[in-house]
């Protein structure tokens, strides 16, 4: 195939502005060939380059004492002690879901577990957080099931559990699903591989999967809204074989036990161009690539095609010369390719030949790390103010709470998992202490005392209304669920889901979630170690609301004071721990009960938060509580009725008696005010919670009892609910059947 | 007694295996690569779930017939004593160990959830220091579980009492909720001729610790060590 003439209309169809043209050209000093077009195009992508996200993405809070790495490499590491480290990320997987939902979600699960392993961590747990349209768009139901099995099918084949998540149903997503896989490895301290490609005269080499056609320019749509011509993407979407993957994650585990390696990268978006660029970037050395040596499975593939692809499972590794033969004997092993492509240079020069002829020759730096940087206009959404409003007087009190209880426990954003988390290999490798369902994941450390909390947060409608605030809410949300286990927030991960970028009401959107998100890690002390931003989630200009994705991970210190989130007890004191305002604004209730997601979040005191999150810990070490569960979405009734549902059967009701103080019925009972945990106790733990809670400047009011069979509510003495578990439980199990089965 | 595990490519819960025994008796079992033919004097084997060839083919099709699988075939005929667990119970039977075919679960989705078995027979090592009837809380965690054979073999198992568990209620019933997968006559596991085989598609592995919410499955691995050191080591090869 003969090459197209390169010109500025070719750069521009390859999604580069005349601007980055003109710099590109300044840059290499002539008009580039093909292949070095294409290079330019990937890695000045949004997706490679975060150019619109840079310069906000600095102000988060990155290091402290346990960072061992942040931002920057291709996951985070966070010290837990005794030499262990944790390494995680999180990244999404939005486009390609969304045109082929089964292997775009299982390329994303393999692409993140890359990422961790390639650190020289052992992934030992899976989450995910996805994002559907509403269940009543005939592409909904098809898309759930794509992506539910396509991440089942990788994370089970592999053998690393997935452990916990989260699942949101809002039309925002109608055309751009969300799906942002998290995966935590476990490693030891000092034995953390970076990619580097450093040490001149060191051997590259290009191991696992052969290459071929498929994904080529992905990171490119990933750059890109969707129009009606999408559907002609698909074959930028990859395929996932997650047999080979588990075979490279045992080869490269194997081989980093020998002293082999200098630096290691998985080839993900933008392949091959991206990892040898970014490799030699970060050691300011040059590399020289014979690229006809890549083990093709295709014939005929253009240097432009081998660069570009997205072929899944494949890793570049630099080792130290004179260690290729063990290399080669690792990988053997495994039935795997490991063929040296290349060495590293002294050139600061990325020079790519193609059977002898060079047809890439360009300095590393410019093009890894000078992409262009935008600050992009912001401007607040206009109707937003008017959003904010909500004239609470002009609705009517909620009059049977029974009845709006059950529904909302049946609704698609708060009825049971279980569908979807079934599908998924909870319990491989023998580490899940807390599975799914659970306030967060706990997987134990072997060989410790240890374990880790992992939960992944995001309320898209609090960001809507405020993107701030939302932000600052989904830190606070995630740290409450690791603390209900009695661990630690110690960092997070994000995924930065948002529109069109160069829209001002969306950069504003963005901006704004930024600074939530750091102030928020800055004062509950949790660094931001990894993250992922996608942009261009936008369907004919209609895009998704800003949706931050959280993902907190904790240390518990001894397993063996973890607390569960279920009623364990009959004859448990209930309490609940925090503050009830009654805040209804953009709650669950309002949107389903009224139709409206009006008002502002809730308002979030973080001192108060912070405090909270001390005083679970402090119950956990002294065993002062049964159980602890977050209150969220949907509000203290819905969270007392979540502590009733255990996933393990043997459910426990209870009897609740508020007291309304003046308060509206609504606002009570499904308010959605932060920083609250429903927990239960001894009789004989009350007193010294409550001493603890006030020491602390905490409310701790006792709400009730547990009881069987049945879940009661009295507000002043007049009942409200009456209803047996049973009922409970099969609308609540009932609802996401019914939603999948919808054709 | 003496215990090897079988690492096949794609091989996942390996290391659940490997550690059952290490866990319970505090003596770590030998690692067997599909590759090697030497079960290092093994009295019994065995062979993990996992993804063996990525479930390429068919499930368990090519594992069975690497080369180690030929040496665990002579080790059975020789009377010795072999643990299918998930891939493994399809590997049982896709090399002719033990009779059926596990097909697609009726929901046609992976499913992972915890089950209740029900000890259906004592006469083997496995489940000799069991009571028949006992009630067993385990995982299960496979998109192929669903037992099948044709009406003879059925009638066979049957008659030789030679099906170990069946998926239960909580009360220890059989019916059809309970039984998630779709499995013929709610069949979990099998036991060769002469009952020194078993295959199960249930995890007792990932149940033999507190922490992890049952140790239910640790009766099983305790029951066959117990009866192996009663019968004596099994006879070796050469």
């Amino acid at each position: 195939m003969a090459e197209p003439k390169v010109t500025p209309e070719l750069a521009l169809a390859h999604g580069l502005n005349a601007d980055e043209w003109e710099r590109l050209c300044n840059i290499l000093g002539r008009v580039p060939t093909y292949p070095e077009l294409g290079i330019f195009s990937v890695m000045w992508s949004e997706h490679c380059s975060y150019k619109s996200s840079r310069i906000h993405l600095k102000k988060f809070p990155t290091s402290g004492p346990l960072v061992l790495q942040g931002p920057g490499e291709n996951a985070g590491v966070v010290d837990i002690g005794d030499g262990w480290a944790v390494c995680f990320k999180m990244e999404s997987h939005n486009h390609p879901s969304y045109i082929e939902p089964y292997q775009g979600a299982a390329t994303g699960v393999g692409g993140i577990l890359r990422d961790v392993f390639t650190m020289g961590a052992r992934p030992i747990a899976n989450l995910n957080g996805l994002f559907f349209g509403q269940p009543s768009h005939p592409k909904t139901p098809h898309l759930i099931k794509g992506v539910v099995a396509g991440i089942g099918d990788y994370g089970n084949c592999i053998g690393v559990p997935t452990v916990g998540g989260q699942v949101f149903f809002h039309p925002c997503y109608d055309g751009n699903i969300l799906v942002n896989a998290f995966t935590l490895g476990l490693l030891r301290a000092d034995k953390i591989f970076r990619g580097y490609a450093s040490g001149v005269g060191n051997p590259v080499f290009y191991v696992g999967s052969k290459t071929g056609r498929d994904g080529i320019h992905g990171a490119t749509m990933a750059s890109a809204e969707f129009s009606d011509e999408t559907e002609q993407k698909r074959p930028t979407v990859q395929v996932g074989d997650p047999f080979t993957e588990k075979l490279l994650l045992e080869a490269c585990l194997e081989l980093m036990e020998h002293d082999a390696i200098v630096g290691i990268q998985d080839m993900g978006a933008a392949g091959l161009t991206s990892s040898s660029f970014e490799m030699a970037g970060r050691a300011g050395s040059g590399i020289r690539i014979e690229l006809d040596k890549v083990p093709m499975r295709e014939t005929g593939m253009t240097p432009y095609e081998v660069l570009l692809s997205e072929s899944q499972e494949r890793m570049l590794i630099v080792a130290k010369a004179g260690a290729e033969e063990s290399v080669k004997r690792v990988f053997t092993k495994w039935r795997l390719d490991a063929v040296v492509i290349g060495e590293v240079t002294d050139t600061g020069r990325a020079e790519i030949y193609w059977r002898g002829e060079k047809v890439v020759d360009m300095p590393v730096a410019p093009v890894s790390d000078q992409a262009p940087v935008y600050d992009r206009p912001q401007k607040e959404p206009s109707g937003l103010e008017e959003r904010k409003r909500l004239d609470i007087e002009a609705l009517r009190d909620c009059r049977n709470p029974e009845e709006a209880l059950l529904r909302m426990m049946g609704s698609p954003n708060l009825c049971s998992r279980r569908w979807v988390y079934t599908q998924y290999d909870q319990s491989v490798r023998t580490n899940t202490v807390l599975g799914p369902g659970y306030d967060a994941a706990l997987v134990r450390i072997k060989g410790t005392k240890k374990a880790v909390a992992m939960s992944l947060d995001v309320n898209p409608r609090y960001c809507r209304l405020d993107p701030y605030e939302g932000a600052r809410l989904a830190v606070a949300e995630a740290a409450r669920n690791v603390a209900c286990t009695g661990a630690r927030p110690l960092a997070i991960t994000d995924c930065l889901n948002f529109g069109n970028p160069e829209r001002e009401s969306v950069m504003w959107e963005f901006a704004r979630s930024v600074e939530g998100l750091a102030s928020a890690c800055r004062e509950l002390d949790t660094p931001v170690v990894s993250g992922n931003v996608s942009f261009y989630n936008e369907t004919n200009g209609e895009g998704i609301f800003p949706t931050p994705t959280v993902g907190m991970v904790g240390l518990l210190e001894d397993v063996g004071l973890r607390v569960q989130s279920f009623f364990e007890y009959a004859g448990d004191a209930v309490i609940l721990l925090g503050r009830t305002r009654g805040h209804v604004e953009g709650s669950e209730y309002l949107s389903l009960i009224h139709g409206l997601e009006q008002g502002t979040p809730p308002p979030l005191d973080m001192a108060r938060e912070k405090a909270l999150l001390g005083l679970l810990q402090v119950l956990a070490k002294e065993r002062l509580v049964h159980s602890m569960h977050d209150c969220s979405e949907g509000g203290l009734l819905v969270a007392v009725a979540e502590c009733c549902l255990k996933p393990r059967g043997g459910d426990l009701g209870a009897s609740i008696s508020l007291q309304a103080r003046g308060k509206r019925l609504d606002g009570l009972l499904f308010g959605e005010d932060a920083s609250r945990v429903v927990a239960s106790c001894s009789s004989e733990s009350m007193q010294k919670i409550f001493d603890l809670a006030r020491d602390r400047g905490l409310e701790a009011t006792p709400i009730g009892t547990v009881i069987k069979e049945r879940l009661q509510v009295l507000v002043d003495g007049q009942p409200m609910a009456d209803i047996s578990l049973r009922d409970l439980r099969a609308r609540w199990e009932g609802g996401f059947p019914s939603l999948v089965s919808r054709v | 007694m003496k215990i090897s595990v079988i690492e096949f490519p794609g091989s996942n819960c390996d290391h659940d295996a490997y550690e059952w025994p290490l866990r319970m008796f505090g003596k770590a079992p030998e690692r067997v690569w599909y590759a090697d033919r030497d079960l290092k004097r093994a009295d019994l084997v065995i062979i993990p779930g996992g993804f063996s060839y990525g479930d390429y083919l068919r499930c368990g099709a090519m594992a069975a017939r690497s080369p180690v699988m030929e040496e665990v075939v002579a080790h059975a005929k020789r009377g010795g004593y072999v643990i299918g667990i998930c891939n493994g119970f399809q590997i049982l039977c896709e090399s002719g160990l033990l009779p059926g075919a596990l097909l697609k679960n009726r929901t046609l989705t992976f499913l992972c959830l915890e089950v209740v078995l029900r000890c259906e027979t004592t006469n083997a090592p496995f489940t000799a220091s069991l009571r028949k009837g006992d009630l067993l809380r385990m995982p299960i965690a496979h998109g192929d579980g669903n037992y099948y054979c044709d009406e003879k073999t059925l009638r066979g198992l049957l008659d030789e009492e030679r099906v170990a568990f069946r998926y239960v209620s909580p009360e220890g019933r059989v019916a059809d909720e309970w039984n998630f997968n779709g499995s013929m006559d709610a069949i979990a596991g099998i036991l060769s001729e002469n009952r020194r085989v078993l295959g199960m598609m249930p995890h007792p592995e990932r149940a033999s610790e507190a922490l992890l919410g049952s140790t239910d499955g640790a009766a099983i691995l305790r029951s066959a060590a117990k009866a192996i050191d009663k019968n004596g080591k099994v006879e070796q090869n050469g």
